[in-house]
C-alpha cells in the first residue's frame, strides 16, 4: 500500500530499466570470462613471466629487467625489430598508394569493373601461408621469374630477392602487397562511391583537372577510410608471422626474422620463456602506444546511452 | 552508385583518348600482377617435374598431368607420414565447423546483450574486448598453452576450436553490436512491453532480422579460421594439424628433392576453400571487410 505513490513518479521507468536484468548478465558471462581470463589474465601472466629467469619451464622468481637487457643486446631481436619497421612502413605505404590508384582507376566508369574488382581482391581471401609459398616459388632463384627473364635476354636482372639477405624484406613486402593491396582498393572504392556527386559537377564547372580534384578534395574526404585501412594493415604488420614462416623461414640466416617469429621460436623451440615473454611484452607495449588513443577516441568515449 | 552521375547534357562521348588507354593499361597491368602467381601455381601443378626443371614457369605444360594433384591430396609426405594433405583438410573441416558456429553464436548473444540490455560493467568489458583485438597473439599464447595443458585439453581439436572462439570474439561481438545498434530501439521496447524475456526477444525478434550480419560473420570466420596458421601450430598437436600447417610442413620440409608441382597442387588445394567462399559470396565479402572496421 505504501508503494503506490512511486508508480506515478516520472523516475519510475528509469529506475526499472536500471535494474540488472539477470538473463542478460548471464548471457555476458562467457565473454566476461574470456576477457578476464585471456585478455587480462594471460596478458598479466606474460608480463610477469618476462621478469623471471624462466627457460624451459616457467618459474616465478624476480630478476628485474635483466631479460629486457638481454633482449636489447640480442642481435636477432634487433634485426627482427629493424625488419618489422622497414616492412611495416613500406607495406602500408605501398598498399595505400597502389590501393588508392586502383580504386581511382576503377572509378572511371570502366568496362568490366566487377571483373577487375574481383581480380584485385582475391588474394586477400587466401592465407599468408599460400601467399608465401606461391611467391617463394615465383621468386625461385633458378627456376622462377629470373629464369624467364634471362631467357628473354635480360641477364642483367637478378631476381634472387627472396634468398638474398639484403633484399629479403622487400620480397616479403612484395608478397604482402599482393595479398593486401586489394583490401585498400575495396575500402577506398566504397569511399569514392560515397563522394557527393555535386562536388564533381562543381569541380567540372570550375574547370579543375580531375587529378587535382582527387588529390586536393577527394583524398581529404577519404580520411576516415584511409585511417581504417591503415589500422587494418597495421594489425597485420604486428601479426606478421605466417608469411615469413612460409616464404623465407626467417632466413637467409636471421635476415628476415620478425618479432612474432622471435617470440614463437623462443617459446617452442629454443625454450627461453623469459626472453620470449619479454619480447612479447615489447610487442604489447608498442601496439598499445600506437593504438590505445585511437581505440579510446573511437569506441570508448562516444558511448551514447540509449 | 556510379559516379559522377550522367550530366543533363549526356555522358562524355566514348572516344578513345590517351587518358582512357592509360586507365585500361594500368588496370590490365595490375590485374596481371595479381593473376600471375595464380597462373604460375596452376601451370606448375599440371606439369611433370622434368618440365619444371627446365624453368619457363609461365608456359603451358607440354605434357599435361594431374598426378601432382593426386599425390598432393593423398601421397605427399610430412616427415615420415605420407598421407597427403587430405589429412589436414579433414582436420581443418573438423576445426572449422564448430569454431564458426560457436564463435558466431557467442558473438551474437554478446552483441545483443550489449546493444539492448543495460548490464553494469558491460561497456568496460566491451572496451577490453576491443583492445584485446589489437594485441598481438604472441602475448597470450604461452599462458594459454599452460592453461590448456593444465586442463588436459592441450593438443586437441577442441583446444583449437576454443582458441578460435576466444580470439574471434572481439570481431564477432563488434559486428553484431554494430548491426544491432542500427535496429530501432522502439522495436525492442515494444517487445519488452509485450512481456518478452531476454531469450524470447532474441530468438523471436532479433535473430530473424540478423540474417545479413550472420552471412557476413560466416564469411569472415570461415576464411579467417581456415587460413589460420598460428593457432594450429601452437595448440593443435601433431595429430590434428590443420591444412595450412600441414601444407607448410609438406612444402618446407627438408627431406628429399622438392617436388614443386606437388607443392603447388597442395597450395592450390589449401586455397580452394577461401577462394570458393570469395567467388561465391561476391559483394558480401567486401561488406564483411567493411563491417568490422568502417562502421565501428
Amino acid at each position: 500500500m505504501t508503494t503506490i505513490a512511486t508508480t506515478e513518479e516520472p523516475t519510475a521507468p528509469a529506475r526499472r530499466r536500471r535494474r540488472m536484468p539477470l538473463a542478460a548478465a548471464i548471457a555476458l558471462v562467457p565473454a566476461a570470462i574470456i576477457v578476464a581470463v585471456v585478455y587480462v589474465g594471460c596478458m598479466i601472466w606474460t608480463v610477469r613471466l618476462s621478469f623471471t629467469s624462466s627457460r624451459l619451464l616457467p618459474n616465478l622468481d624476480f630478476v628485474g629487467f635483466s631479460q629486457y637487457e638481454r633482449l636489447l643486446s640480442n642481435t636477432r631481436f634487433l634485426t627482427s625489430v629493424e625488419n618489422i619497421v622497414l616492412f611495416g612502413v613500406l607495406f602500408i605505404a605501398a598498399c595505400l598508394v597502389f590501393g588508392f590508384l586502383m580504386a581511382v582507376f576503377i572509378d572511371q566508369r570502366i568496362r568490366g569493373e566487377a571483373l577487375f574488382r574481383t581480380i584485385f581482391l582475391y588474394p586477400y581471401s587466401m592465407s599468408f601461408i599460400v601467399t608465401g609459398l606461391v611467391w617463394q616459388w615465383v621468386l625461385n632463384p633458378t627456376l622462377g621469374v629470373e629464369d624467364t627473364l634471362h631467357k628473354l635476354g635480360l641477364t642483367f636482372i637478378d631476381v634472387d630477392w627472396a634468398v638474398n639477405r639484403d633484399t629479403v624484406v622487400y620480397a616479403l613486402v612484395l608478397a604482402a602487397v599482393w595479398h593486401g593491396a586489394g583490401l585498400v582498393m575495396a575500402i577506398l572504392l566504397a569511399g569514392l562511391r560515397g563522394v557527393d556527386a555535386d562536388l564533381w559537377k562543381a569541380a567540372r564547372v570550375d574547370g579543375i583537372p580531375t587529378w587535382r580534384v582527387y588529390t586536393s578534395i577527394v583524398l581529404p574526404l577519404l580520411g576516415p577510410m584511409i585511417v581504417t585501412a591503415v589500422v587494418l594493415l597495421a594489425i597485420s604488420v604486428a601479426r606478421l608471422y605466417d608469411l615469413v614462416v612460409a616464404m623465407t623461414g626467417g632466413g637467409p640466416g636471421i635476415a628476415s626474422d620478425v618479432p612474432a617469429k622471435f617470440v614463437m621460436d623462443h617459446l617452442f623451440e629454443r625454450s627461453n620463456i623469459g626472453l620470449a615473454t619479454s619480447a612479447a611484452t615489447m610487442m604489447l607495449i608498442t601496439v598499445a602506444i600506437v593504438l590505445a588513443p585511437w581505440v579510446y577516441a573511437r569506441y570508448v568515449r562516444p558511448q551514447v546511452p540509449r | 552508385m556510379s559516379l559522377p552521375p550522367p550530366d543533363p547534357e549526356g555522358r562524355r562521348p566514348k572516344t578513345v583518348t590517351a587518358g582512357r588507354v592509360g586507365v585500361y593499361a594500368f588496370l590490365v597491368i595490375s590485374a596481371a600482377f595479381f593473376l600471375i602467381p595464380l597462373w604460375v601455381m596452376l601451370m606448375t601443378s599440371l606439369k611433370p617435374m622434368e618440365e619444371i626443371r627446365l624453368g619457363n614457369i609461365f608456359s603451358l605444360p607440354k605434357l599435361w598431368t594431374i598426378d601432382p594433384w593426386i599425390s598432393a591430396w593423398s601421397g605427399a609426405c610430412t616427415g615420415l607420414e605420407c598421407h597427403g594433405i587430405s589429412v589436414g583438410f579433414m582436420n581443418s573441416v573438423q576445426i572449422l565447423i564448430p569454431s564458426v558456429i560457436l564463435s558466431i553464436a557467442i558473438g551474437a548473444v554478446t552483441g545483443y546483450a550489449l546493444s539492448f540490455w543495460r548490464v553494469k560493467g558491460a561497456n568496460v568489458m566491451f572496451g577490453c574486448l576491443l583492445l584485446g583485438a589489437f594485441i598481438p597473439y604472441q602475448v597470450f599464447i604461452y599462458p594459454l598453452v599452460r592453461l590448456f595443458a593444465a586442463t588436459g585439453l592441450y593438443n586437441s581439436l577442441l583446444c583449437v576450436v576454443v582458441v578460435h572462439v576466444i580470439f574471434g570474439l572481439p570481431l564477432m561481438t563488434l559486428l553484431f553490436r554494430n548491426f544491432y545498434q542500427g535496429i530501432p530501439i522502439d522495436l525492442f521496447k515494444a517487445a519488452r512491453v509485450d512481456g518478452g524475456s531476454f531469450w524470447s526477444i532474441f530468438l523471436n525478434v532479433i535473430l530473424p532480422m540478423s540474417a545479413p550480419i550472420i552471412i557476413v560473420a560466416t564469411i569472415l570466420q570461415v576464411t579467417g579460421i581456415w587460413n589460420d596458421f598460428l593457432f594450429g601450430v601452437a595448440f593443435a598437436g601433431r595429430e590434428n594439424l590443420p591444412m595450412t600447417v600441414q601444407l607448410n610442413n609438406i612444402v618446407n620440409s627438408m627431406q628429399g628433392e622438392r617436388r614443386y608441382n606437388v607443392d603447388m597442387a597442395a597450395t592450390l588445394l589449401t586455397a580452394l576453400v577461401p577462394l570458393a567462399v570469395y567467388f561465391l559470396s561476391g559483394r558480401w565479402f567486401v561488406r564483411g571487410i567493411a563491417a568490422g572496421a568502417v562502421k565501428g
